[in-house]
């Protein structure tokens, strides 16, 4: 073993030895430290992975998503409009949706109602998500009540509860037949809630969204690409969640990095002043004060990474289950697929472990540059 | 912790592959991620008028509301929008 390695050993046993003898002081930190590195971990890997997984989930959304506004508000969009669409070059299909959104007191849970065209699906049946299902506490045959926009009953039979593996984009939907859907909320026959349009090159789009424009001035088409951006807007570490678990964050790390350059205690000066007179040369003190904040900071780092690791791909998050659901009573089960990538650990290594470990060469150097008779009398 | 996360990311997820088909057959457009707010199960297509829509000066209140950032498409000019003609101010 060559000399410096064997040599490198040894102050890293010392190190560990040194922090051991002051276990309750350092056992606390580490707890403290792991906790935040925890947090941050957590968040940046679920926000990682449910971009991703909207990326992914989303990928066969509609091309073309045409809303109509009227005095800048979300309006029915007339089934003219479709005929006109379908006629443009370049479309493939266009899709009139029928949904909105059923608020049911009783639960205090919201519903999004989406009109079915499946033949599957006859009148008076309803096929719902699983997340509605547990709310509504019902199961395949029996029978919910919603309350239409005339104020009488609708009854409907469930017919089948969609799968739990589709939560996350189908776990509040109630999807019932057409003429039902229009009971419900009694709209008019000639309009639809929005268009979905497909087309063949999805390079078309936005001129195909010009011409929509043009001949409608108040329409608002939604591209794909505007659909997948949104996720990646609500969940960027430039705002909501993330910046403000961020900034909290890196304030933690600061006042951690800040409290080992502050100073060191009369008991570790004292162990640089006796190290010193017995030999230890300067760089041997900073060495051993680097190994010292390395080992806590890299055993905080790892710890908490693999803590969040399971609390997000284990667990499904359930520590960001509150601020998720809101006051909503209605929320997804979900496991989302692992997602851990280099730039994520990088971030997390460069918060956690970069400033912490230099803060520590500070009161180290400074120690160690006095005379060891000074600092064994401090 | 990065060998568990290759394994379990390789291939297609059923449940990921489950929702594709959802959104596909049913023209989804969001994830069903908030559902307090119309705003917010829905966001890429909502308004930016929405979270202030219940009186006049309403304010924007649920917790929600302070996660979801407004979608890019809101904040940002569209391209397809066809520009101002100057002969008609």
């Amino acid at each position: 073993m060559p000399g410096t390695l064997r040599r490198t050993l040894s102050i890293l046993d010392f190190a560990l030895a040194s922090l051991l003898r002051r276990k309750g002081r350092n056992a606390a930190l580490l707890a403290v430290y792991t906790l935040v590195v925890f947090v941050t971990a957590s968040l940046v890997f679920f926000t990682q992975a449910v971009k991703r997984e909207a990326h992914q989930v989303l990928a066969d959304a509609p091309g073309l998503v045409v809303q109509r506004t009227l005095a800048g508000r979300q309006d029915l969009v007339p089934l003219a409009w479709a005929d006109w669409v379908r006629g443009l070059r370049g479309v493939r299909s266009v899709r009139p949706r029928w949904w909105g959104y059923y608020y049911d007191g009783a639960f205090g849970a919201n519903f999004t109602v989406q009109a079915s065209e499946e033949a599957a699906l006859p009148a008076g049946s309803a096929r719902i998500g699983a997340g509605a299902a547990r709310i509504l506490r019902v199961k395949e045959g029996d029978l919910i009540t919603l309350r239409g926009h005339d104020n009488l009953p609708l009854l409907l039979t469930v017919q089948g509860i969609l799968s739990s593996d589709s939560e996350l984009v189908a776990s509040d939907l109630l999807l019932l037949p057409k003429e039902d859907f229009q009971t419900l909320f009694g709209l008019p026959p000639d309009q639809a809630t929005d268009l979905a349009v497909d087309v063949a090159n999805p390079r078309e789009l936005p001129t195909l969204a010009a011409k929509i424009a043009e001949r409608y001035p108040e329409a608002r088409p939604i591209l794909h690409s505007e659909i997948l951006r949104t996720y990646d807007a609500i969940f960027d570490w430039r705002g909501g969640l993330l910046v403000a678990v961020l900034m909290i964050a890196v304030l933690c790390f600061a006042i951690f990095a800040w409290d080992r350059a502050a100073g060191l205690s009369a008991e570790e000066r004292r162990e640089i002043g006796i190290l010193k007179s017995i030999g230890w040369e300067t760089s041997d003190v900073l060495l051993l004060k680097l190994l010292e904040g390395l080992a806590v900071s890299l055993t905080a780092f790892l710890t908490g990474c693999v803590l969040a690791y399971g609390h997000v791909f284990l667990f499904s998050a359930p520590l960001f289950e509150g601020a998720l659901k809101g006051w909503s009573v209605l929320y997804p089960r979900y496991r989302l697929v692992p997602v851990v990538d280099g730039y994520q650990l990088s971030l997390l290594f460069l918060l956690a472990v970069v400033p912490y470990t230099a803060a520590t060469l500070i009161p180290g150097w400074r120690a160690a540059t006095v005379d060891p008779d000074a600092a064994m009398r401090s | 912790m990065l060998l568990h996360a290759w394994w379990a990311g390789r291939g297609v997820d059923p449940g990921v592959a489950e929702c594709r088909r959802r959104v596909s057959e049913l023209r989804l457009t969001d994830l069903c991620l908030f559902t307090e707010a119309r705003y917010t199960r829905n966001p890429a297509l909502a308004d930016l008028h929405t979270p202030f829509q219940d009186h006049p000066t309403a304010l924007e209140h649920f917790p929600s509301g302070t996660l979801v950032a407004p979608p890019p498409h809101l904040t940002s000019p569209h391209a397809w929008h066809p520009a101002p003609n100057p002969k008609h101010p």
